[in-house]
């Protein structure tokens, strides 16, 4: 892909629209919560006390 | 000014080595971003354009070390046992330092022997700086002008941290995780940093007392979340923001100790007279691309009202505790002291930020795409906030975390204070897409995204084309092999037969864009010319 295209890859248009389709969805929201939930378990690391335990960070800004 | 601004997002990630807890930190974060550098190398050396979508571009070409001769760009692999790496004795003092040992990165990995203080510290193709942080691996994302921009380079930082995991592991060095977090829960933030390039005639006291409302509330969208109350976690609760626990001061200058809510680091990097880099230290790293663009965006606009004078006169009577309370509490009902015995809710005063903002604009038939983007996406997020938090789970970091833990402990009867649910905490930001819990809920469809994958490995390998990012960017991708050093503010080419080092320096950051020098890059020049045509135009 070109410097020109990926730079145009954004107009306007497609941004106003996006925003006006800002709206609630609670629906999809919960259906995806609900399913990842339905498999936490295979997700979820399986030793959690322990692995949470060994995150240890050294000091930050 | 508008929505639009230039802006650079900092990163520190949390690092493990899930095998050996007590691994060195900086070690740790000197392999991921060692790992980055090998596969920068590898990409270089292979055919151009076989990695990524461009018929016409090459591919993240080519890093080169910040200050760093070019040899030590390239370092011989941590994990690689090369006699001539153990008769050094490289090998040997990383083992140690693996080993929970405090061993400085300087002078164990990648240091000559004489020298004391290198730090592993990279710039990427497309402007952004990759190095170690103390002892956290950090992306600095190159300067962009929008917010829309900020949120795809920072995103970009994410896909280079994982992809350095991954290489770090291909490479032998185990298996590395890092997490778009800011608190290990049990005394350590690591911070988020944003930059906000302002004109050095504001008044450094009117951007204090027009910020600070504006910084203690804007959590409510912009917040990470996290299950722990107080520096030390004493208690398992939810609440809004990552770091709030850990703020102390107004205004100061330090960042790791009594961190303050405005930051006076003065280090422009760019026209001293001219500019003012404002440092905000007080922000949560977002996963989520929609509370990084309001984020960003709104604070662009609060800065514009400063600049105007236009910022709503509101002075807290604690600053600090309004930060904790406002945190503390997610059903954002919670109001916070002003003085004048005004008391408001972190909604009520986003109104007034957001009112005073659409005055501004409208006064100045302010109208551009990405200014009506942020003030529109602002009012209806407070409207959503306002109705039912929950309602905004499908866009705000924290409220998506909140839902997600909520529903879990609803599910099993179980409290916050489960170690699963601290799992789940910890396990939301982390960077593997197969892992990560905020992830794995993007990829059912249930957090809006602004950019596809496509568009974020694009912004890893192309720099900005509106700011100086382009030219540093670009520079690194056509000419690596000439460049010897760049920072965010200069770039230093040796060429060939030339008796000096030929050094650019870019005070202003809105020059070297693609408009500007874009014509140097196309016309694939030899680096004499191209050093020449460059010098012309400055």
């Amino acid at each position: 892909m070109t410097q020109e295209s990926f730079s145009a890859r954004r107009n306007t248009q497609n941004q106003a629209t996006e925003t006006e389709q800002v709206q609630v969805n609670t629906t999809g929201q919960s259906a995806g919560v609900d399913d990842l939930l339905d498999e936490i378990d295979s997700v979820l690391e399986s030793n959690a006390e322990e692995f949470v335990r060994g995150f240890v960070q050294k000091g930050g800004q | 000014m508008s929505a639009r601004r230039l802006v650079g997002l900092e990163t520190e990630y949390g690092v493990i080595r899930p095998q050996m807890p007590k691994a060195n930190a900086t070690v740790l974060s000197a392999q991921i971003v060692d790992a980055y550098a090998q596969l920068v190398a590898e990409q270089s050396s292979t055919a151009t354009a076989a990695r990524w979508d461009y018929a016409d571009e090459t591919p993240l070409q080519d890093a080169r070390g910040f200050e760093m001769q070019r040899s030590m760009a390239h370092p011989s692999q941590l994990t690689d046992a090369e006699p001539e790496l153990e008769e050094s004795g490289i090998w040997t003092a990383e083992s140690i330092a693996l080993d929970g040992n405090d061993a400085r990165v300087g002078s164990t990995l990648y240091q000559e022997k004489d020298s004391t203080d290198v730090v592993m510290n990279m710039v990427l193709g497309n402007g952004a700086r990759l190095y170690v942080d103390h002892a956290h691996p950090e992306y600095s994302s190159p300067e962009s002008l929008t917010p829309r921009d900020a949120v795809l380079w920072d995103q970009a930082g994410d896909e280079v941290m994982r992809r350095a995991a991954q290489t770090a592991q291909r490479m032998g060095s185990g298996e590395l995780l890092l997490y778009k977090n800011n608190t290990d829960n049990k005394s350590v933030s690591y911070g988020a940093h944003e930059n906000y390039l302002v004109p050095r005639s504001i008044e450094f006291s009117s951007i204090v007392s027009g910020l600070t409302p504006f910084f203690v509330s804007r959590q409510i969208f912009c917040g990470a979340g996290r299950v722990g109350r107080g520096m030390l976690n004493e208690r398992a609760e939810f609440q809004i923001s990552q770091r709030a626990d850990f703020f102390e001061a107004e205004v100061g200058l330090e960042t790791t100790i009594n961190r303050p809510i405005i930051n006076t680091r003065d280090e422009p990097h760019a026209n001293w007279d001219k500019y003012r880099r404002l440092h905000v230290i007080i922000g949560d790293a977002n996963l989520g691309q929609v509370s990084t663009l309001l984020r960003v965006g709104t604070t662009n606009l609060v800065l514009s009202l400063i600049e105007a004078n236009m910022a709503p006169a509101l002075e807290l009577v604690e600053p600090v505790l309004a930060l904790q309370q406002i945190s503390h509490d997610p059903s954002l009902t919670t109001r916070v002291k002003f003085r004048g015995g005004i008391e408001l809710s972190a909604i009520e005063i986003q109104r007034l930020y957001l009112e005073a903002s659409e005055k501004y604009c409208a006064q100045r038939s302010i109208d551009d795409p990405d200014t009506i983007e942020i003030l529109t996406r602002w009012a209806q997020i407070l409207d959503v906030l306002e109705h039912d938090p929950l309602e905004a789970a499908d866009q705000i970091d924290w409220i998506a975390k909140y839902k997600l833990i909520s529903g879990f402990t609803e599910r099993h009867q179980l409290t916050l204070a489960d170690p699963r649910v601290a799992m789940m905490d910890l396990q939301w930001a982390d960077l593997r897409t197969d892992k990560g819990l905020y992830y794995r809920l993007a990829a059912r469809g249930a957090i809006k995204t602004l950019f596809s994958q496509e568009e974020i490995n694009q912004a890893v390998a192309t720099p900005p084309e509106d700011t100086r990012a382009y030219l540093r960017g670009m520079a690194l991708q056509r000419y690596a092999p000439y460049v010897v050093a760049a920072n965010w503010d200069a770039l230093s080419f040796a060429v060939p037969g030339a008796r000096q080092i030929s050094r650019f320096h870019m005070s202003e950051p809105l020059e070297g864009t693609r408009q500007s020098v874009g014509d140097l890059f196309d016309a694939n020049m030899e680096i004499s010319e191209f050093i020449d045509e460059l010098a012309r135009r400055k």
